[in-house]
Order: C-alpha cells, then sequence, then structure tokens
C-alpha cells in the first residue's frame, strides 16, 4: 500500500490515492489534500461540505453522490462544482480523507 | 411469497423459489406492470440491425409458469410495517417474505432540455425498445457527422454499454465505408473509460485504437437544442450531431412512494445478506438495489443464488448466512466479430487471463477474442432457455481466480 507524507504524518493510500483510514483525517490534512486537489484556500462553503460527507460517512459506510449533496448539503450542483473543479463528490471525499463514493462505480 | 417485478432478477428468482419451496406452504405472485419481458443485452445490437425488437421480446407469463402466480398491475407503494402492497388499482396484497426486483429505468426528463421535440430526432437512447428502434432507423440514413455517446451520471445499467455502443459503431460505420464522415466520441462524468484500472487502460487503448475520443470528468448540466451541444456544470462545451444519452438511471417511482429509497429510488441493501436495511422479511435483488455491485443481468443473476439460501434459513428462522462478493461478469463487445470478457466482484478488480468454462470455454479474459463474441450471441439462447427458468449454469457465484493474472 502506498503512503504519502501529508502535514508532516506518513500516511497510507488505497488504490484510488484516497486516504486508506479515514482516521488519520484531521483538518490540516484537508487543507493539504485540498492543495493537492489544485483548491487553494478551503473556504466555509468547502467545509460545509466536507463535513457533510463525513457525516453522512460516518452514518452509512459511503460518501454520497453529487445528487445527494446538491439534495441535501444546502449547496447547489453549479456551486459544487465551481467549489471541487471536475468532479465534485470524488475529489470532496478525497479531501474529507474518505473513499471515493460507491455510486462512482 | 411476493416478488415485485418480472424481469431477469423477479423471473429467476420466482423460478428457484418454485424449486426449492414446498406447494402446500408457501404461494408465489410475481407483479409487474407490463407483459412483455425484453431481453435487455439485446438493445445494444438493435440500432445496428443486428437484431428487431420482435428478436428480443418475449411474453412474461411464458416465463413464470405452473404454481407462480402473475399479476399485471402496476404497484402504488409497499407498507413494509404493515407487510402489504397496494397495487395500483387498490388492491391489497399481503406478504410473509418479499423481494423487491423492480429493476431501475432511464430518465432522461432529469437533465435539462433532453426531452424536446428533438428527442427521437437528434437525440435518442438505446436502453429502451422504442429508443433503440428509432435511433436503428434513424442510423440507416444518416450521412455522418460527430456522433456523441453521453453518460449522464452514475451508476447505469450495463456500465461497459456505452463502450460496446462505440465499438459497434466504429465498426458499423467501417463496414458501410464512411467510418471516415464519423467522428466517434464517448462524454463521461468518470475520469476515464472505465472505473476499475486495469480494465480503464485496457478499454482506454482500445478506444483510441479505434479513433474514439473521450471527453472525461464532465458533469452534464443541460443540453442546449439550438447549439445542439451539451453544456457542463462548468461551462465547458461539446458539440454533436447526433446525441446517443444514457441518461440518469433511477429506481422504480414506487420505491419513492414507499419513501424506501435513495436520492436516486434505490433500495438501501445489505451488500452482503441481499436484505433491505432496517426491514423485516424485506430483500432485494438486482438493479433495485443500491449495492455498490454492476446493474447487470449476471449479477442479479449470481445474487439469486445467495438469495435463495438466504431466503430459505429465513423461512427456518435462521439468520443468512450465504453472502453475496459482488460477483459480475460480462461479455464486452468490440466490434467486427470480436469480443471481451470480464469477470470482477466488489474487490478485485477485472483482470487479464482465462476464464475457465466447462465444455464451452476457455475465453480470454480482458482481451479480444472472436469466442468471446459467440459468447454474447449465444448468451441469448442461454438466457431464455436456462438463466430465467432457474436452471444452474456452470458458472459459481463466488468470483474465482483461476486462470487470472495480476497486474
Amino acid at each position: 500500500m502506498e503512503t504519502m507524507t501529508i502535514a508532516g504524518k506518513a500516511l497510507q493510500l488505497d488504490a484510488d490515492g484516497n486516504l486508506a483510514n479515514h482516521n488519520d483525517w484531521n483538518e490540516e490534512v484537508a487543507r493539504e489534500l485540498g492543495v493537492q486537489e489544485g483548491i487553494p484556500e478551503l473556504t466555509t462553503q468547502h467545509w460545509a461540505v466536507i463535513n457533510f460527507m463525513r457525516s453522512v460517512f460516518e452514518k452509512e459506510g459511503d460518501a454520497p453522490s453529487i445528487r445527494r449533496l446538491t439534495k441535501e448539503s444546502g449547496v447547489d450542483t453549479k456551486t459544487l462544482y465551481q467549489l471541487f473543479p471536475k468532479g465534485p463528490a470524488k475529489r470532496a471525499a478525497r479531501i474529507a480523507g474518505l473513499p471515493k463514493p460507491k455510486g462512482c462505480i | 411469497m411476493l416478488i415485485l417485478g418480472g424481469g431477469t432478477a423477479g423471473t429467476m428468482m420466482a423460478n428457484k423459489l418454485a424449486s426449492a419451496l414446498d406447494e402446500r406452504d408457501w404461494r408465489i405472485t410475481v407483479v409487474d406492470g407490463t407483459e412483455e419481458h425484453y431481453y435487455q443485452p439485446g438493445f445494444l445490437f438493435v440500432p445496428f440491425g443486428t437484431y428487431g425488437i420482435r428478436d428480443i421480446v418475449k411474453p412474461r407469463r411464458k416465463y413464470l409458469p405452473g404454481r407462480i402466480k402473475f399479476i399485471l398491475s402496476g404497484i402504488e407503494h409497499i407498507e413494509a410495517e404493515k407487510k402489504t402492497v397496494k397495487l395500483s388499482g387498490g388492491e391489497m396484497l399481503s406478504y410473509d417474505c418479499l423481494i423487491i426486483a423492480t429493476g431501475a429505468d432511464i430518465h432522461p426528463e432529469q437533465i435539462e432540455g433532453m426531452l424536446d421535440e428533438e428527442w427521437g430526432r437528434s437525440k435518442f437512447d438505446f436502453y429502451t425498445p422504442t429508443g433503440a428502434d428509432r435511433l436503428g432507423q434513424f442510423l440507416k440514413g444518416w450521412q455522418g457527422g460527430k456522433l456523441v455517446v453521453s453518460i449522464a451520471e452514475m451508476p447505469i445499467k450495463c456500465p461497459v454499454a456505452p463502450l460496446e455502443f462505440l465499438f459497434l459503431a466504429d465498426a458499423y460505420f467501417t463496414e458501410r465505408g464512411m467510418r471516415n464522415k464519423v467522428d466517434l466520441q464517448l462524454v463521461t462524468p468518470l475520469s476515464g473509460a472505465f472505473t476499475k484500472p486495469v480494465a480503464n487502460r485496457v478499454l482506454g487503448e482500445f478506444m483510441e485504437r479505434k479513433g474514439i475520443s473521450v471527453t472525461p470528468d464532465f458533469g452534464i448540466a443541460r443540453v442546449d437544442n439550438q447549439e445542439k451541444k451539451l453544456v457542463a456544470w462548468d461551462e465547458t462545451e461539446v458539440s454533436y450531431d447526433l446525441l446517443v444519452s444514457i441518461p440518469t438511471n433511477m429506481g422504480d417511482s414506487c420505491i419513492a412512494r414507499s419513501e424506501m429509497g435513495n436520492e436516486l429510488n434505490f433500495v438501501p441493501t445489505n451488500k452482503k445478506t441481499l436484505e433491505a436495511d432496517g426491514l423485516e422479511d424485506v430483500f432485494v435483488l438486482g438493479d433495485a438495489s443500491n449495492l455498490p455491485s454492476s446493474k447487470a443481468g449476471s449479477v442479479a443473476h449470481f445474487q439469486s443464488e445467495i438469495l435463495l439460501k438466504n431466503i430459505l434459513e429465513h423461512i427456518e428462522g435462521r439468520p443468512a448466512c450465504a453472502n453475496y462478493d459482488g460477483h459480475a461478469n460480462c461479455f464486452i463487445e468490440s466490434g467486427f466479430g470480436k469480443g471481451l470478457l470480464i469477470d470482477f466482484n466488489y474487490e478485485t478488480e477485472p483482470l487479464r487471463g482465462k476464464f475457465p468454462l466447462p465444455g464451452i470455454g476457455p475465453f480470454k479474459l480482458l482481451g479480444e477474442s472472436r469466442v468471446n463474441h459467440y459468447g454474447k450471441l449465444m448468451f441469448r439462447w442461454a438466457y431464455w432457455n436456462l438463466l430465467l427458468r432457474g436452471v444452474e449454469l456452470p458458472i459459481k457465484a463466488e468470483m474465482s481466480m483461476a486462470g487470472k493474472v495480476r497486474g
């Protein structure tokens, strides 16, 4: 399994390059993953999405799809694509320290 | 024993249960809203004239024989707490055990601008009998241009079908001597042709060799019918002359009315035992579930073997003990009389190698061969005569690593 030094710690990654263990995550890790994803600074709206994703994952064991984010996170689809360009669910999940949403299969 | 849906999953399961359950103790009922059972893998071939619609449809009742009762009706909703199902006409059915096999359908109306007067003229689907047939009529007279296959969002039924459509289109236009007049392009919300790394690499190479371009990471927001272009949420655009759309796939509306589904009306289901999450005596089979397995007939087939064991345990009051591993197995048509075969599960991505099958195989995994193509065509016969009837096939429900090569 690949490891990567993020926020000063060697963390294990899964096959998609997401954190293998979501408990390794903290806000500093999120900020550094954000930079890797081309998002230099995480705004309040980014955090709202990230925290929503983590809360769904903790309850259900899977990160939500874009459709569910639009429906329940309070951020509309257009804004989601502005916040996390190209693949909001995929990108936000990575920054949130979660595996790629299974809905992407 | 009440089964909602008389498609691949429901029919197969009804037949398996008819052999396994004592007639004195159990009545088996299947409810479906239509009389026609379509062989859905056949839709792919209709636009290219290989099959006509009549070649791929049979009456549902023919495959639900003997003791199985068929009710032709829509479903209003399920009341799991009262263990009843209300039909569209108001009739109430009660059950001891319920199997939800209501499948998935396309929803072009979910994409802004998709359903207008151009739907069926310059924009088509091939996931419905009407759509596949109309597209076939259109292709016969088409003079060429830019053909775009657009996937709206995941999951979709048969995730390789869009790629197969492009491979077959490449062969179709080549054989008609007009390939140089046709530009083929896949527009997908995924990061590549397929999500799993090894298959993505192999299929990506195929696309390149066949001159099919891919626009990845495209989240479609709307169709601009005036300009004939797809517009993404980030305002990037792809123009088309002919659009072949794979619209949003959703579970049946009765699931939404029962307030049992997720945001796409798929029923949250235990990925191993196939029990509906949090509901007593309810199981989910095939495309209707939210499982992270492919929505495909082979998946429904492998699941049905696991489900049969679990239902028999459940009836005896024992906990479900058989576990589904996410096994899927599908032939991919690659055009010019050839095909590929992929075999995978929740944990193991599709790999290269050989797939042993006594008497017929071996089939080549993730590589092109003529045998794979004949395997796919032969499958239509096996579908009607073996699969739906619940006859045991020589492929195990649990995925095997035999013949596979890592990397």
